[in-house]
């Protein structure tokens, strides 16, 4: 079985505006989470979609998600946790909860800011979860990349042509993905913020997906202009 | 819903762009699966129209060819994970005498209005024509070109006179050989005569009765070739063959012109007037030609098979540097189809 979780746990502190968390915020005539939403739900092989929302935004949350997706019964949103693990735990215990504890289910992550993720991205996360474990969706890096530990001067500068820009989803065999986090020690979990790194540094395989330039995160009043541009232009333009 | 498109903004230049889909509707929601390139998509992608054309229509997402899978359908016609054949035409109004295709409001894809390279496409249920079943869908992707030689077929049906014993094709290529081949299925008894300039290309027409090469063929006087004549040429092979048509036919015959020319042709008047010859126009294809075309596969298991010997090249897309590939590999092909397998 194949399950998206939407994180739309974060609340927004890097957004200058408001206190509304980006997700939502109108990118055309939905609230980003909406649009998020329905690009899992429409994928043939995602069976069930979990978003996972602070406690005071569950009611706002569903009653958007009911309000554009009237009668739709492939969504549940629950409680997101303090940290983007936690959140991730509570994914994986609704699951079992709802579905059984099949370690072979596979499980898409997605930030709820990226409306713009698509159905060719969404396969191939499906294809490399289930065939490797787990996977990871990156660009090439089109900037140099300058590592400091101090902030003030360059340490090193990695070869470009090895960096990636990570995106997400990032998807999982849920039974691996459980296992490993239940192996994180109390001073591993404030560090490893990133499933995949945990998959890492445990020595578990995680495969590259191709991502899109345009599957952006909008984390900036700057992305959010990107974002209503692009779905602007193609209004304008079409014909 | 956001669904991406890729559009041609200029020759031989694709920039993906997004376009929110209003899903809420009662239109089915469509994945375009299998998708084939048509000579009018090559022609702007390699910048071959008028400055003004690529003006007035860039940016255009190509490819008016296309077999896509249902997600959803809130009409419930369709059954999720179906594959469905879209009407690329687009009627405006309605008209008891004029043809969908012919109308000057309707909006063709591919052609001033975005075709089929979409990641989503929202499409009216009885715009869609289900895939025939046991067609391969490679075959089922270049559908709607079937269609456009059975739209002449039923035109010639109702404007040609009733003597159908000998019917002749010019033409090698692609929209050759399908016509030729629909021709087959539909009047078995009749003598199927193709005309072509490439023996190789016309060795492929193995169903027809007599394969003749434009070059070497003399008649005696008062000798006619057919009864009647479908020109699927276009181009500049357009002015020779039509002649050498209106040479051929018998009196009275009739003329299905589908090939494409971009300049004006010259034509033997004087005979077409002494043969009461009847020459008439035929171009792309509506809703009744797909469906009937879609009957006729069905009930022709062997007319798929032939179909299938048209796809050139099958491209699986998953970016669109493999869209640029599917075109530069069709723009080597002199005969057959070259298929997209939609994956983006």
């Amino acid at each position: 079985m194949v399950l998206a979780a939407i994180l739309a746990g974060g609340t927004g502190t890097r957004f200058g505006s408001a206190g509304m968390p980006k997700q939502y915020l109108a990118l055309g005539s939905k609230p980003i989470l909406v649009h998020t939403v329905e690009k899992f739900l429409v994928h043939p092989r995602v069976e069930h979609v979990v978003v996972l929302t602070p406690r005071a935004w569950l009611s706002h949350t569903e009653s958007i998600l009911a309000a554009a997706l009237p009668g739709e019964t492939k969504i549940s949103v629950v409680e997101g946790g303090q940290s983007r693990n936690d959140t991730l735990r509570r994914a994986l215990d609704f699951i079992t909860a709802h579905f059984g504890g099949d370690e072979d289910h596979v499980l898409l992550t997605h930030d709820a800011v990226r409306p713009f993720v698509t159905h060719r991205i969404i396969s191939d996360n499906i294809q490399a979860a289930a065939e490797f474990g787990a996977c990871d969706t990156v660009i090439p890096a089109t900037d140099t990349i300058v590592e400091s530990a101090d902030g003030a001067f360059i340490r090193t500068i990695p070869e470009r042509q090895h960096m990636f820009q990570g995106q997400t989803p990032q998807s999982f065999r849920v039974g691996k993905l459980r296992t490993l986090m239940a192996s994180l020690r109390p001073e591993e979990e404030s560090l490893l913020t990133d499933a995949c790194k945990i998959f890492t540094l445990r020595g578990e395989p995680v495969a590259l997906v191709s991502g899109e330039n345009h599957n952006i995160k909008i984390t900036y009043p700057y992305d959010l202009q990107v974002a209503q541009t692009l779905l602007g232009q193609a209004l304008e333009e079409s014909h | 819903m956001i669904s991406t498109i890729y559009r041609l903004t200029a020759p031989g230049m694709l920039e993906p762009t997004c376009r929110e889909l209003p899903v809420s509707g009662g239109e089915v929601l469509l994945r375009p699966r299998w998708l084939s390139i048509c000579r009018a998509d090559q022609r702007y992608y390699q910048g071959q129209r008028s400055p003004e054309a690529l003006k007035a229509k860039l940016p255009m997402a190509l490819i008016h060819e296309c077999a896509a899978e249902v997600l959803r359908d809130p009409s419930g016609a369709f059954a999720p994970g179906a594959l469905v054949i879209p009407v690329p035409n687009l009627p405006g109004e309605t008209d008891p005498y004029i043809a969908e295709n012919y109308r000057f409001t309707s909006r063709f894809r591919s052609s001033g209005f975005d075709g089929y390279l979409q990641e989503y496409l929202l499409e009216a249920p009885e715009r869609l024509v289900a895939a025939p079943r046991g067609v391969p869908p490679e075959v089922c992707a270049f559908l709607e070109l079937v269609s456009v030689a059975m739209h002449a077929i039923t035109r010639f049906e109702g404007i040609a006179h009733g003597r159908r014993e000998r019917l002749a094709v010019w033409g090698d290529g692609n929209l050759g050989y399908i016509t030729a081949l629909l021709l087959r299925a539909l009047y078995p008894a009749a003598q199927l005569i193709v005309l072509g300039a490439v023996e190789e290309k016309l060795s492929l027409f193995s169903f027809a009765d007599q394969r003749l090469l434009v070059d070497s063929l003399h008649l005696g006087a008062r000798e006619t070739l057919c009864d009647h004549a479908f020109e699927c040429v276009g181009g500049g092979g357009c002015q020779p063959a039509l002649n050498q048509m209106i040479d051929v036919i018998a009196p009275e015959g009739a003329m299905a012109l589908l090939g494409v020319s971009e300049n004006p042709v010259a034509l033997g008047t004087r005979m077409v007037l002494e043969k009461g010859l009847r020459l008439f126009g035929s171009s792309r294809s509506g809703l009744a030609d797909f469906q009937r075309t879609a009957a006729l596969l069905e009930a022709n298991p062997g007319l798929g098979q032939a179909l299938e010997r048209l796809v050139s090249e099958v491209v699986p897309v998953r970016s669109v540097a493999d869209i640029h590939k599917a075109f530069r590999l069709d723009a080597q092909q002199s005969f057959g189809k070259t298929i997209l397998e939609f994956l983006l």
